[in-house]
């Protein structure tokens, strides 16, 4: 061993038990902002490790230097405009953006390789003869490509530039991707056995297989796949890490793989998915439409804004139950105004967050948090659960299957077991709603035809306005 | 590295990933997907690897390249994009803007 690979090996492992720490603070809120930059920061002395290394050991060619800054400057200027402009309700579809683009450079990696067969293992110089380093080239392609194509699905139908092609909802789709999966088979071992050619092939079933998969997947369960993708993405990299015979990529790729993973299935048992179910169950909204008939509503209470305000102004603990809607409407910051002026009324306000809220899990925490809700104001659902009973006004605004009762009541809801608000124990309940149409289960809810529940039909954004205006008439928050 | 010891660095960093993400309050998990996500473009060391290698070889220069700037786009982006929504959970309602 010479210098410049014990300096690098030390630079690894170093950087290696920063990028855990990273990930280990990122799930405490205190030291989550700190353990994001730590996290960076052990990035960038990677690539200050890999780079020494090569100029200590076989030098660094002027016309790499060339690539490397035109690769990092483009790459890095668009990040960072992109990270900066986007608006925070547009986070999963950004999410998936970045994350796709991770996967395409382990797929480019991999086909580099592969097309232009060089040694780039940092010892052995023949390794890349090896059926590993074949298998995991074909890995790396494999995952990369749906990590790219899935995900660049995923953001287009969130973005809603997509929509669901009705064929994807018939049994077509499963005959349609088990031949690109079959076909991705194929091609995968010819490549493996030696024959280059069938690399395309690889690429373009994969691709397709990517789209094959998301494309039929409702917007709804669209986080799930994104955060299934980013555990894809740590897979693609941990082979790309294969190719390239580097531990540093292996370790944090698998890393991010399980991590990921783990993401995922919290996520499902939020929404009381399967896995499988959101792969390769379709739409919900289009499965279960059949089968809940009874959705007829027999006891609607519409009320005007006015009565609402009225209601709220004589209150003393009022719970929000923020949802999807409110997101749809960037209605956040209008509904802090409403809160700001019940609290100058000494009236208690809590923002009930389910698990699922918003569009990701977490989403709706960093919305409130956008526009100025002091975190100690957002509780979880099995610690605001029980004040459910001792609230006089619970206003839910754009939330829908999270506030069902039939999850508890009705055995028979395809909703049956999920965990829910139990909003129905307030005294009111206020629903503010575009109209009568289902949550994205497509089921009726029970909350709409009890006694002590009123619709307030509108968009959101707008009752609330309206909302600050008959509050101010009341003379509510002025002193 | 021989392959399998290779191996045994994917398994014990596949048992490291599991166990960090083992408790984290449901406030935190866009955040922490996104900058797992940001992490995974550390597939960008591969590209520069394949840049330095190229030895002369323009499209595979090009490649190198491309896909150094796919990675840093995740990288970057994904660690500013983190960072912007965790400044907002730690802005306290006592702090005066």
């Amino acid at each position: 061993m010479n210098i410049p690979v014990i300096i690098k090996f030390l630079i690894d492992l170093l950087a290696v038990l920063l990028l855990a720490l990273g990930i280990k603070g990122l799930s405490k809120v205190k030291s989550a902002r700190d353990a994001n930059r730590l996290a960076a920061f052990a990035m960038s002395l990677s690539v200050v490790g890999l780079l020494s290394y090569y100029l200590g050991t076989s030098g660094i060619a002027i016309e790499s230097w060339i690539w490397i800054i035109i690769g990092s400057i483009v790459g890095s200027l668009f990040g960072a405009i992109l990270a900066k402009k986007v608006p925070m309700t547009s986070m999963p579809e950004t999410v998936a953006l970045f994350n796709g683009c991770g996967g395409m450079s382990s797929l480019l990696v991999a086909l580099g390789v592969a097309i232009f067969p060089i040694s780039t293992s940092l010892e052995n110089f023949d390794f890349f003869k090896s059926l590993i380093n074949e298998v995991s080239i074909s890995v790396s392609i494999f995952v990369g490509a749906i990590t790219f194509t899935g995900s660049i699905v995923a953001m287009a139908k969130l973005q809603g530039w997509l929509s669901t092609p009705g064929w994807t909802q018939s049994k077509v789709r499963h005959f349609v991707n088990i031949v690109f999966a079959v076909a991705s088979f194929i091609a995968f071992f010819d490549l493996i056995n030696g024959n280059t050619s069938s690399i395309w092939l690889l690429v373009i079933v994969s691709s397709l297989l990517g789209i094959g998969v998301t494309l039929p997947i409702g917007g709804a369960d669209m986080p799930v796949v994104i955060s299934l993708l980013n555990s894809y993405s740590g897979i693609a990299a941990a082979a790309a890490g294969f190719v390239v015979d580097s531990q540093l990529l292996i370790v944090a790729g698998a890393m991010v793989g399980a991590a990921g993973l783990i993401l995922t299935q919290v996520m499902c048992k939020g929404m009381n998915r399967s896995l499988v179910s959101v792969l390769f169950g379709g739409s919900l909204s289009a499965q279960s439409t059949a089968s809940s008939g009874s959705g007829e509503y027999t006891n609607i209470t519409s009320c005007s804004v006015e009565e609402c305000a009225l209601t709220l102004e004589a209150a003393n603990k009022v719970i929000i139950v923020p949802g999807y809607g409110l997101a749809v409407a960037q209605a956040q910051h209008t509904l802090r105004e409403v809160t700001k002026k019940l609290e100058q009324n000494g009236i208690e306000v809590v923002y009930a967050i389910h698990p699922v809220a918003g569009r990701m899990p977490g989403h709706m925490n960093v919305l409130l948090a956008e526009a100025d809700v002091p975190y100690e104001q957002l509780k979880e659902m099995d610690v605001v659960n029980p004040d459910f009973p001792a609230t006089d006004v619970v206003l839910v605004l754009g939330a829908n299957d999270v506030v069902n009762p039939q999850a508890k009541n009705d055995s028979s809801s395809p909703l049956y077991g999920m965990p829910v608000l139990d909003v129905q124990e307030a005294r009111t309940v206020f629903v503010i709603k575009r109209g009568m149409s289902a949550g994205y289960s497509g089921i009726k809810n029970d909350l709409f035809d009890l006694p002590n529940t009123s619709m307030v039909f509108g968009d959101a954004k707008k009752v609330l306005n309206d909302l600050i205006g008959e509050l101010k008439d009341l003379g509510v928050g002025e002193k | 590295m021989s392959f399998v010891s290779l191996l045994w660095v994917l398994l014990l960093g596949s048992l490291l990933g599991l166990e960090l993400i083992g408790k984290v309050p449901p406030t935190l998990h866009t955040p922490l997907m996104s900058g797992a996500n940001a992490i995974s473009g550390i597939t960008m060391l591969a590209a520069l690897t394949l840049i330095v290698k190229a030895d002369g070889n323009v499209p595979l220069l090009i490649i190198g390249s491309v896909s150094l700037g796919f990675a840093l786009f995740n990288v970057v982006g994904g660690f500013f994009v983190t960072d912007r929504m965790l400044a907002m959970f730690s802005r306290k309602p006592s702090n005066k803007k």
